[in-house]
C-alpha cells in the first residue's frame, strides 16, 4: 500500500512558484485516549517532516498530537534547477516513510 | 363503518407521510452543506486520505486469493471499464440468491464463489478498499436503483424503517432528513441523507466507513439499538435511501464532516 502521496509538477518554468501537495497515511494517536476498559493508549504521531531539493531543505514542519489523521502539508517553493525533492517523515515507534520525485526546469 | 373510516383515516395518514418527500428539483448533496475546505479535500484527490483506500483496493483488486487463487482482474478485467456503473445500481436484487445485496455482499458473495476465500468482515480495512475502489470506478454517474416486483418489498420496508420513530428519542430518519434538513442539530447542519459517496473518508472517524456504519451512528445516536452490519433491515434502509437519491451523481470516495 502507497504510504505517501506526493503531487509536485514535472516541469516548470526557471524562478516559477510551484505548489507541492503531500499526505502520509499515519494515525496519529494522541495519546489522550483511553480503551473501553479505561486503558491509556499510547501516543503514535508523525512528529517531523523535511523536504529536501537537491539536498538542502526546504521546508520542514514539527507535527503535534492535535494534528488529524493522515496529515496533508502543502507549500510552494521557487523552482530553481532540474533535480530530485525528497520527502521524509519521521515519527514514534519507528515510523519512517520516505519518498521523493523528479522536476525537470526549463 | 368503523373499518372503513380507520381505513380512510389510515390512507391520509400514509399520504401525509409521503406528501414530506423532498421534491426533485430540492434534493442538495452533503457535499454543497459542507465547508470550503472540507469540500476542497474531496475535489482533489491528493488532498482526499481516501486515496489511501482507493489505492489499496487497485492492489487488491489484482492480488491472487482464495482457494482458487484467483484475482478479481482474473475475471473482470479492467475495473475502470467493466466496475463502471456498478455501484450508481447497488444494493441491487440479486436473482439467483433470491435478495437484494449492497455492493459489500456482492464483493464478499464473489469472494466466497469464485476466490473460494474467506469473506471479509464488514468494516475491514480491505473490504473498505475494495469497495471503494470498485465505486470509485462510477465517480460521477447518476445513481440508477429502479425497483422491480421482486425488489419492491424491500423498497416499501426501507421507506417504513425511514418513516418509523425508534429510540428512546423517538425521532424517525424523516423528521430530521426530510423536515428539517439544512437547520442544524447541536453545531451540525442537517444534509439530507442522500448516500452519494460511500465508502465515505469522514472526519469524525479520522478513516473510511461505509454507509452502514453510518446508518448505525444514527440510530445509536437516537438511542435506539442499531441493526447489525450486513443485516436486511440495514440493506433495505441503504436500497430506499439510494432510490430516494436516484438520478443524482456519485461521488466516491467523498469527505463528509
Amino acid at each position: 500500500m502507497a504510504n505517501a502521496l506526493v503531487t509536485v509538477p514535472k516541469t516548470a518554468r526557471r524562478g516559477e512558484i510551484i505548489e507541492i501537495k503531500t499526505l502520509v497515511a499515519h494515525n496519529m494517536e494522541t495519546g489522550y485516549r483511553r480503551t473501553e476498559r479505561g486503558v491509556p493508549i499510547t501516543r503514535d504521531i508523525v512528529r517531523t517532516f523535511t523536504c529536501t531539493y537537491n539536498g538542502v531543505e526546504i521546508f520542514s514542519a514539527e507535527l503535534r498530537p492535535a494534528i488529524s489523521a493522515n496529515p496533508y502539508i502543502s507549500f510552494f517553493t521557487v523552482a530553481t534547477e532540474s533535480g530530485m525533492l525528497a520527502f521524509n517523515w519521521l515519527g514514534d515507534n519507528g515510523f519512517a516513510v520516505s519518498t521523493s520525485t523528479y522536476i525537470t526546469v526549463t | 363503518m368503523r373499518r372503513i373510516i380507520t381505513g380512510a383515516g389510515l390512507l391520509l395518514a400514509l399520504a401525509h407521510a409521503f406528501a414530506q418527500d423532498i421534491p426533485p428539483g430540492d434534493r442538495r448533496s452533503g457535499y454543497e452543506q459542507m465547508g470550503r475546505e472540507t469540500r476542497a479535500m474531496q475535489d482533489d484527490d491528493s488532498a482526499n486520505p481516501a486515496t489511501f483506500w482507493v489505492l489499496e483496493g487497485e492492489t487488491s483488486w489484482s492480488k491472487k486469493t482464495g482457494t482458487a487463487n484467483r484475482a478479481c482482474s482474473e475475471c473482470h478485467g479492467d475495473a475502470a471499464a467493466s466496475m463502471k456503473g456498478v455501484a450508481a445500481r447497488h444494493p441491487a436484487f440479486d436473482a439467483k440468491r433470491g435478495r437484494l445485496m449492497n455492493l459489500e455482499q456482492r464483493i464478499n458473495a464473489c469472494r466466497v464463489e469464485r476466490q473460494e476465500a474467506k469473506p471479509l468482515a464488514y468494516e475491514s480495512r480491505e473490504l473498505l478498499a475494495l469497495t471503494a475502489y470498485v465505486a470509485r470506478q462510477s465517480r460521477g454517474m447518476p445513481i440508477k436503483i429502479a425497483p422491480n416486483p421482486q425488489s419492491q418489498p424491500s423498497l416499501d420496508a426501507g421507506r417504513a424503517l425511514y418513516n418509523r420513530k425508534i429510540g428512546q428519542i423517538d425521532l424517525s430518519c424523516a423528521q430530521c432528513h426530510d423536515q428539517n434538513w439544512g437547520r442544524h442539530l447541536a453545531g451540525n447542519a442537517i444534509p439530507q441523507a442522500h448516500p452519494t459517496g460511500y465508502p465515505i473518508y469522514r472526519l469524525e472517524w479520522q478513516g473510511v466507513g461505509s454507509l452502514q456504519r453510518r446508518l448505525r451512528n444514527c440510530m445509536s445516536g437516537l438511542r435506539a439499538e442499531a441493526y447489525d452490519y450486513g443485516s436486511q433491515e440495514l440493506v433495505d434502509l441503504e436500497y430506499y435511501l439510494m432510490w430516494r437519491a436516484r438520478g443524482m451523481k456519485v461521488e466516491t470516495p467523498a469527505v463528509r464532516p
